[in-house]
Order: C-alpha cells, then sequence, then structure tokens
C-alpha cells in the first residue's frame, strides 16, 4: 500500500459478502490504557453505507472505541486491547497488519477542525502526495471539496491558508481532506461539537450526502444528532463497580428504535435527561 | 413634548412617573457622605508617592540599560564610518606604514566559515532536535540530550577553538577555514537544537493527529507536517546562532587564525589554510601603533555589527511569520 495508488474501492482481494452489510465488525473484550481498564464488552458492527453514532456520557469510551477502528490509540502510550476488529473480515489489530495501511483505507475526522497550517489546495491534496498520487491532483481536490460542500466557498482562494477559513468551513475542508484519497468508512469524532448550529447543520446535512458513497461511524455528545443522522446507535455507559470508570455498551441497534423504545433502563434514563 | 402631540393617556402617565423618578434622582446628592479630599490624587499619601517614584525608577533604568547599546552603535558609526569606502570590500588587508586597503578576505572569510558551520549545524541540529521532540517524556537519552545542549549554551568560546585545535588543525597539519567552521559549530549547535526543538515541540498535536489519520508514516508527519510548520521558529533559531558565530574571535585564533590574503593556492579556491575573518582582524589591527590599522579595524567592526544585525532582523521577521499563524 505505502508505495501503491489511492485506494478507490478498497482491497483488491476477493470481497466476502459481509453478514448484514456489516463492513467492520468491532469486538473489545477488554481495553486498557496502562493500569486503567478504559473499555469492557463492547461489540458493536458498522454497517456499510450507513451512520452509525456512539452516543453516552463523558468518560464513556465512545472515542476510545471509536479510534480503536483505525487504530488511531496505537499513538497512546500504554494502549492495550484484547478483542478484535475486524474489517471486510480481516483482524486490523493482527501482527501482520500495517496500522498505516489502515487509516487510508479508514478515515478520520476530528472533534477540532485540524487543518494543516498551508493552502487549502495544499491540505486537500496531503492525502494523494503521501500516497504519491501520479494522477491528476486538481481534479481530485476539485472533486474532494465539492463533496464537502465547500467548493463553491473556497473555488477562488485554494492557494489562501487553510487557517484563514472560518470553523465550520475548516471542518468541511478535514472531511473533504479526509475524502479525497477515497477511503472505505469515515470516522468522525465529535466533528460538530466545536461548531455553531448553523455549521452543525451543514455538517450533518453533508454526512447524510456521504453516506452513499462511504461508511460512517461518528461520535456525538448530542443525542438529537445522533437522532436526525443515525441509522444505528450504540449506547455506551459507565461502570463504576469493578473500581475504576470502566465503559461499555448497554444497547446497539436502529436509531429510531432506540430512541422511541429504550431497551435497558440506563438507555431510557440517558434518552429522557433523567441520568445523574 | 406632551404639548405638541396627544399622547395616550396609559402612556402619559407612565412618562409621567419615569420623569417624576428621574426628577427626583437629580434632587438626591449622589456623592452626599464622600470626603472629595481623599479621592484626589495627593504625593502626601505615601501609596502614591511610591508608586510614582518607583514609576521613574523604571524609566530611568531601562533608559540607562539603552545606553551601552547605543554608544556603542554611535561610536562605530562615529569611528568606522568615516572610512567607509568600496575598497574595504575588495581590498587586502595593508601592510605596516602602507596606507589604504581594506579586509575583503576577512569578510569572505567570516561569511564562509559561519556558512560551513551552518552547514554542519543545521541538519545535525534540527535532526537531533527531531528526535527530542518525538521521543517519549521519559526518555533517558533524550534528557541528556536535552542537559548536554543547555550546557553547551553556555560553553566557553575559547574551549571550542581549543578542542578544535587539537581535534582538527593537529590532525590536519595546519590552520584551516574548514577548523574554523567547525569551531563555530560547536558554539552554534545547541541554540539550534534548543530553539528547534521548542518550534517542533509547539506545532499542535492535533496536526500531528491529522496526518497520521490520514494514513501518514512517522517520516511522512515529520517532512510534511512538523518541519514545514515549525520551519520559521527553527529559521530564527538559526539565525540567532549564525549571528553569535559571526561575532566569535577565541575560537578563530586557534582554528583558522588570520591571513592577509585571498583564500586561494596556486591560483584555485582552498580552504585548507589559514583564513582571515573580522573578528581576528578587529583583534589584531586594534592592538597595532599604527593609525591605518587601527582605523581599518574600527570600519571592520561597523561591518561586523551591521552584518550580525541584518541576521538577527531577518532572524526576527521569520518569528513574526510563525507569530501570524
Amino acid at each position: 500500500m505505502s508505495t501503491g495508488m489511492v485506494p478507490n474501492t478498497g482491497p483488491q482481494a476477493p470481497i466476502p459478502p459481509a453478514k448484514n452489510d456489516a463492513i467492520m465488525d468491532c469486538d473489545i473484550k477488554e481495553l486498557y490504557y496502562g493500569t486503567f481498564k478504559a473499555v469492557r464488552d463492547t461489540k458493536i458492527p458498522i454497517t456499510k453505507n450507513a451512520i452509525t453514532a456512539f452516543i453516552g456520557p463523558s468518560g464513556c469510551g465512545k472515542s476510545t472505541v471509536l479510534r480503536c477502528l483505525n487504530r488511531m490509540n496505537d499513538l497512546v502510550r500504554g494502549f492495550r486491547f484484547n478483542g478484535q476488529v475486524k474489517y471486510r473480515g480481516k483482524d486490523i489489530y493482527a501482527p501482520a497488519i500495517d496500522p498505516v495501511a489502515v487509516r487510508r483505507y479508514i478515515g478520520m475526522v476530528f472533534q477540532q477542525p485540524n487543518p494543516f497550517a498551508t493552502s487549502i489546495f495544499n491540505n486537500v491534496a496531503f492525502g494523494l502526495r503521501i500516497n504519491n498520487f501520479k494522477g491528476n491532483k486538481t481534479e481530485r481536490v476539485e472533486q474532494a471539496l465539492k463533496r464537502a460542500a465547500l467548493w463553491d466557498e473556497v473555488k477562488d482562494k485554494l492557494h489562501n491558508s487553510g487557517l484563514s477559513l472560518s470553523g465550520g468551513q475548516q471542518q468541511r475542508l478535514c472531511i473533504a481532506r479526509a475524502v479525497a484519497t477515497d477511503p472505505e468508512v469515515l470516522l468522525m469524532d465529535e466533528p460538530c461539537s466545536a461548531l455553531d448550529p448553523i455549521a452543525t447543520r451543514r455538517i450533518e446535512e453533508l454526512m447524510l450526502e456521504l453516506k452513499d458513497r462511504y461508511t460512517i461511524a461518528i461520535v456525538t455528545h448530542n443525542l438529537q444528532q445522533a437522532q436526525r443522522v443515525a441509522d444505528k446507535t450504540g449506547f455506551l455507559y459507565v461502570d463504576t463497580t469493578q473500581g475504576g470508570r470502566t465503559g461499555y455498551l448497554v444497547e446497539f441497534g436502529d436509531s429510531k428504535e432506540m430512541f422511541q423504545n429504550p431497551k435497558e433502563k440506563h438507555t431510557r434514563d440517558y434518552i429522557r435527561g433523567e441520568f445523574s | 413634548m406632551s404639548e405638541k402631540k396627544p399622547i395616550p393617556a396609559s402612556n402619559q402617565k407612565e412618562t409621567g412617573t419615569l420623569l417624576h423618578r428621574v426628577e427626583n434622582e437629580a434632587e438626591r446628592d449622589p456623592f452626599a457622605g464622600v470626603d472629595f479630599e481623599e479621592l484626589e490624587l495627593s504625593l502626601y499619601r505615601p501609596r502614591t508617592l511610591f508608586s510614582v517614584i518607583l514609576s521613574w525608577i523604571v524609566t530611568v533604568m531601562t533608559l540607562l540599560a539603552l545606553v551601552p547599546l547605543f554608544a556603542v552603535l554611535l561610536m562605530l558609526i562615529w569611528r568606522g564610518g568615516k572610512k567607509l569606502s568600496l575598497d574595504l570590500f575588495t581590498q587586502l588587508p595593508p601592510a605596516p606604514l602602507e596606507q589604504g586597503g581594506g579586509f575583503g578576505n576577512a569578510i569572505l572569510g567570516t561569511l564562509l566559515m559561519v556558512g560551513i558551520a551552518t552547514l554542519i549545524t543545521l541538519p545535525l541540529g534540527v535532526l537531533t532536535a527531531v528526535y527530542l521532540a518525538q521521543s517519549p517524556g521519559d526518555s533517558k537519552l533524550a534528557s541528556a540530550v536535552r542537559f548536554s545542549a543547555k550546557v553547551l549554551t553556555g560553553f566557553p568560546s575559547i574551549l571550542a577553538g581549543v578542542f578544535a585545535y587539537g581535534a582538527i588543525v593537529l590532525a590536519t597539519g595546519g590552520y584551516s577555514a574548514i577548523a574554523g567552521g567547525i569551531a563555530l559549530s560547536i558554539l552554534m549547535l545547541p541554540t539550534i537544537i534548543l530553539t528547534a526543538e521548542s518550534a517542533i515541540a509547539m506545532v499542535p498535536a492535533k496536526m500531528k493527529e491529522a496526518s497520521v489519520g490520514l494514513g501518514a508514516t512517522g517520516t511522512q508527519t515529520v517532512w510534511m507536517v512538523l518541519l514545514p510548520t515549525a520551519m520559521p521558529g527553527i529559521l530564527t533559531g538559526v539565525m540567532l546562532a549564525i549571528a553569535r558565530a559571526a561575532g566569535e574571535t577565541a575560537p578563530l585564533l586557534f582554528t583558522a587564525l588570520f591571513s592577509n590574503y585571498w583564500l586561494m593556492s596556486r591560483s584555485h579556491f582552498d580552504l585548507m589554510q589559514p583564513t582571515a575573518s573580522l573578528a581576528v582582524l578587529i583583534y589584531n589591527f586594534s592592538g597595532m601603533p599604527f593609525k591605518n590599522q587601527v582605523e581599518l579595524a574600527w570600519a571592520a567592526a561597523l561591518v561586523l555589527v551591521t552584518l550580525v544585525l541584518i541576521t538577527n532582523l531577518i532572524g526576527q521577521s521569520f518569528s513574526r511569520q510563525q507569530n501570524l499563524q
């Protein structure tokens, strides 16, 4: 992968038809940061061309779970993991897997808009550069900016700094940067928490447009947001009974079903705002 | 106003009560019971007097601190300025009792040796800084290197010269521009390492995360994100180090010595022979009993200070760029 082309349609190997169209299967048995047990018993399938949301109170490990999906947790010292994260049937934590290659198929958009201190064009072209993309960069950058619904606002100033844009525009720039290399899955870690309501709405509309082409997993604090955009929702909660604060999956299912008719008491309390 | 326009009864009533209240307020003295003597600025009150005196002391001290800087500059311009001419930059130093002459070879020698030192320290220093900035907080090697660099910052420059004399001059069999450049690089290295490390560490962690999240390798992250973003800060450090090295005399006395000639041997360019520099020329000529040489030393000092000043200004403009980001 490191010398190859930009992934266009994912791996070339024959694609086994995944069960329930789950393109990823996350099964965390135990996850530690040093001696701190952060997450346990969390099993979440990520459905292809759908939006899967992770909700739950602060510190319940939803960002941690999301970061397992493209091995971003590898950067954290003391990270230990017991379980499997399957992408198209292959465990991405298997020793033979290169985490760098994984991240080229499973892209990420962060909580804080984080464009590089360079031009808008170079920001979007970054992914193409690191993949030694030999084709028409200008075309791919335009395409990515259009997909991120930013093209009309920046087409006349592609060589201005990415940092000169507003917060919402910066976040869409980061989305454009992530989709420029055509990953198959997009992970979004509270992508709207630093934005105002109007910019938030734009990003939400964008997510709904993007799910035709990409599979999206999103962490959000905002229950309304999960209701508005997510097809599937997982609710995580904090377990304090074993000492420490360990997050675990309480309930997972179709968003409509979960918000209207939650099965578990914890979920019901949280959704109704009776969470202490 | 109420005379001109008929106002609805309810409104009139409200306006009336409002006006009434305002009048009442005006009647009452808001400063009743306040002793106005207390509010006046008075030097008889100890805390006011203290504050005024301290303000004066701070101002006077600041002006005093500026005296040496401007005194030196003025003296250089006054004593060195009158000798300024194009000849200074093109001619060789004169022999005793000879008139005219210049120090073109010394300017070239200073630029050359600082250039050699920069070529050595830039890759070494910046790559070391990358290692330091990227290593985990409890790395023993990183803290040892960081400590050594800090110690080396206060290293007496004459020792750098003695070291280069022992290591290079004796080994290669003579004074040379290369030896001079190496001696200067010892002095430049710690400044470059420490400023470059802090410039790299100042790159926001979220940018690094973005790069890794897009599937960049560690090398790609360093080359395409960390170094370009930190570049203005790194260049500021490099310029400061260059400005310091350009003015050093002691290390060059042991390594490059001095020369009255251009860096040529048998009509081709040669780095392996004694080399003139502005700092050593000032040192040599200022002690001579000849008027012409002493005047040349003043002019050389002015040229050197101007070069250092320009380097510093370039460095400042880089750091301003970083702040603008």
